[in-house]
């Protein structure tokens, strides 16, 4: 991939990335202005979604490592919410220690097990694992089961009140931002340039005498621990957690965001998600004026999503941002 | 009473093993000679059980007419799906292959519910397989009987095939070296089509032996499809053998594990302990399993031998 000229400041990649995240920081105000709280509910989402992709982004773009798995990460953390409040914890700090410690702790042995593969077999034995956790879920009855239950109140985070929508929006918005910048140092760092190493030739950087394994693994805990903060987030969003939230298709959508927005690159991920979750709530409530084209495709919507993808892999291989950083300026 | 209900459960896992089987000969083919993950081979089982339920309903209930629809109009969808979309796909990396078959699942779990509604659809067990068979004085449906027989069949026949054939020559050729066989003047292209039409074939069989026994409706190939991928996994990739243990290995321990595991756990824990932990473990227990193999044999139990 070429990278952008760094004489120019100004170019069309940091241009839509500051219109991307220069319009989700509007996103509440625009909600306010126009009478549409909808919005609001809508682009939390998107912005959930966008910091579990940007999470899986660090072991799917940078680490070349095809996790289809990260889903059950997104359980954990809303499940973490989930047990504790309906234990009488509310207090989100513990909850948040819970969930990272919880997370942390399976995403080491679960990565230790599923970097002893790769290719083919990694994809598989990460899929295994959430379904793993999966099952487990539905199998809590104390905790609802294949229903799933409602959370008796959201996270309390000291004068943050969640319950207020903007705030829920501004937090996750702030989490993104975060993890962004965050990234950005992480994947231009001496660890982020061994991890790139790993995805062109893994030989290689071993036999120059970097632990690849160690580095691989750390990328995946911090990788899984993103996805951990986006379900707590998911989980006081909705105020309900339910054993889909770590469906496999879950962890499918997920890979499209990261593909989709454009893969190893930061804004990327956010784009994808963005896009992909648009796209659905516009097919979804689409009004064509023809009746029964608008019934089916109102109802069978996943139908175009599916050709969707398959037509984004076979065409728009670089996704939409990779699309923009590749184009010859 | 309690030899016999074990024994019953014995062979609900041999059938269930034998189904597995099916569909994981194809795929583990698919795997080691094309390189290719695809999900989508779930959603071929799927539509095996729908062209079987609908031909059933259509003809009067004739299972025949069904697997007559069933297998080989899966066996044309897999070529389609073949030509359309996995072919361009051969050269790409792995996460290409998964998301495009991960856009067929969506699209064909929305196609079934389109054409014959959200509602599951039923189809009958066959009447001259609604009887139950005697075995050493245990009764024991005909039709269950009827699938381990068909899988342990498909699975001598399949045997014979890749062992004693030049066809199945070149297909072992092909799973260890492609391009050695495409340099020798062999249509790998060809292969390949002919491999990725058998395995449809196969889950095509597989869903139209499942189509009276399971409700054929949207989404029933996931869950199958994740159970194949533990077999492939566990028994190693692109092993007809390492399919075949692995297969029965899964089937045996699923079915065996939810039926006696929580009563065995009511016997050392305290019975709220068991009650709870019980079907967790129970449902856990194929992929704790799959862990430990992978964790002490990466290449799985029954890898392909080269060389």
């Amino acid at each position: 991939m070429a990278e952008a000229p760094a004489a120019r400041l100004v170019t069309a990649p940091r241009v839509f990335a500051a219109l991307l995240l220069a319009g989700l920081g509007l996103v509440p105000v625009l909600a306010q202005l126009f009478g549409q709280p909808f919005w609001l509910t809508l682009f939390t989402r998107v912005l959930v979604f966008a910091l579990a992709a940007s999470g899986l982004n660090l072991v799917l773009g940078f680490g070349a490592m095809v996790s289809f798995g990260h889903a059950m990460y997104i359980g954990i953390g809303a499940y973490a919410v989930g047990i504790l409040s309906f234990h009488g914890v509310d207090n989100g700090f513990v909850q948040l220690l819970a969930a990272l410690g919880v997370g942390g702790l399976v995403a080491l042995g679960v990565g230790a097990i599923c970097l002893r593969t790769s290719g083919m077999a990694f994809i598989m034995i990460t899929l295994a694992f959430a379904q793993m956790l999966f099952f487990l879920a539905v199998s809590l009855r104390d905790y609802g089961g294949d229903d799933g239950m409602q959370l008796a109140g959201r996270s309390r985070f000291g004068a943050l009140d969640l319950n207020q929508a903007a705030v829920l929006y501004y937090l996750a918005y702030a989490l993104l931002m975060g993890v962004l910048f965050g990234f950005h140092r992480l994947v231009h760092s001496r660890f982020g340039m061994v991890l790139r190493g790993c995805r062109s030739n893994e030989r290689r950087m071993a036999s120059l005498g970097f632990p690849t394994l160690r580095y691989k693994l750390s990328a995946y805990v911090i990788s899984a621990l993103v996805c951990v903060l986006a379900g707590m987030l998911l989980a006081n969003l909705a105020r309900f957690v339910s054993p889909s939230y770590m469906a496999w298709t879950v962890s499918g959508e997920l890979i499209v965001m990261t593909v989709l927005g454009g893969l190893g690159t930061l804004i990327g991920p956010v784009a994808g998600a963005a896009a992909l979750l648009l796209v659905e709530e516009g097919l979804s409530s689409l009004k064509l004026g023809v009746p029964w084209l608008d019934t089916v495709v109102n109802q069978h919507w996943l139908a175009l999503i599916g050709i969707f993808i398959v037509l984004v892999v076979l065409v728009l291989k670089q996704g939409i941002y990779g699309w923009l950083v590749a184009r010859k300026p | 009473m309690t030899t016999g209900l074990f024994l019953t459960q014995l062979l609900n896992g041999l059938q269930l093993g034998v189904l597995l089987f099916l569909l994981s000969a194809g795929l583990t083919l698919v795997f080691g000679i094309m390189d290719v993950v695809n999900l989508a081979h779930g959603s071929l089982y799927m539509m095996g059980a729908y062209f079987a339920a609908a031909a059933f309903n259509a003809f009067g209930g004739s299972f025949l007419a069904a697997a007559l629809v069933a297998v080989p109009g899966t066996l044309l969808l897999g070529l389609l799906i073949e030509q359309l979309v996995l072919r361009t796909l051969y050269r790409r990396d792995h996460l290409d292959q998964v998301l495009a078959t991960f856009g067929l699942i969506l699209f064909f779990n929305e196609v079934v519910r389109f054409v014959w509604g959200p509602a599951s659809v039923y189809m009958n067990v066959p009447g001259w397989l609604s009887g139950t068979v005697n075995l050493f004085g245990l009764p024991y449906p005909a039709y269950r009987f009827a699938i381990i027989a068909v899988g342990l069949a498909v699975g001598a026949g399949l045997y014979a095939v890749i062992h004693r054939t030049r066809v199945g020559m070149l297909i072992r050729a092909g799973a260890s070296n492609a391009d050695m066989v495409s340099a020798l003047g062999v249509n790998i292209k060809g292969l390949n089509t002919l491999v990725f039409g058998l395995g449809a074939a196969l889950a095509g069989l597989a869903g139209l032996m499942a189509g009276p026994i399971v409700s054929v409706q949207s989404g029933m190939g996931e869950p199958v499809l994740i159970l194949t991928l533990v077999v492939i996994v566990t028994g190693g990739i692109g092993s007809i053998r390492g399919a075949f243990y692995g297969a029965l290995i899964v089937g045996i321990v699923d079915t065996i594990g939810r039926a006696f595991l929580p009563t065995l756990l009511r016997e050392l824990f305290d019975r709220s302990v068991a009650q709870a932990v019980g079907p967790a473990i129970a449902s856990m227990l194929i992929y704790l399993l799959m862990a430990a193999v992978l964790a002490l044999r990466p290449q799985g139990l029954f890898p392909v031998k080269h060389g």
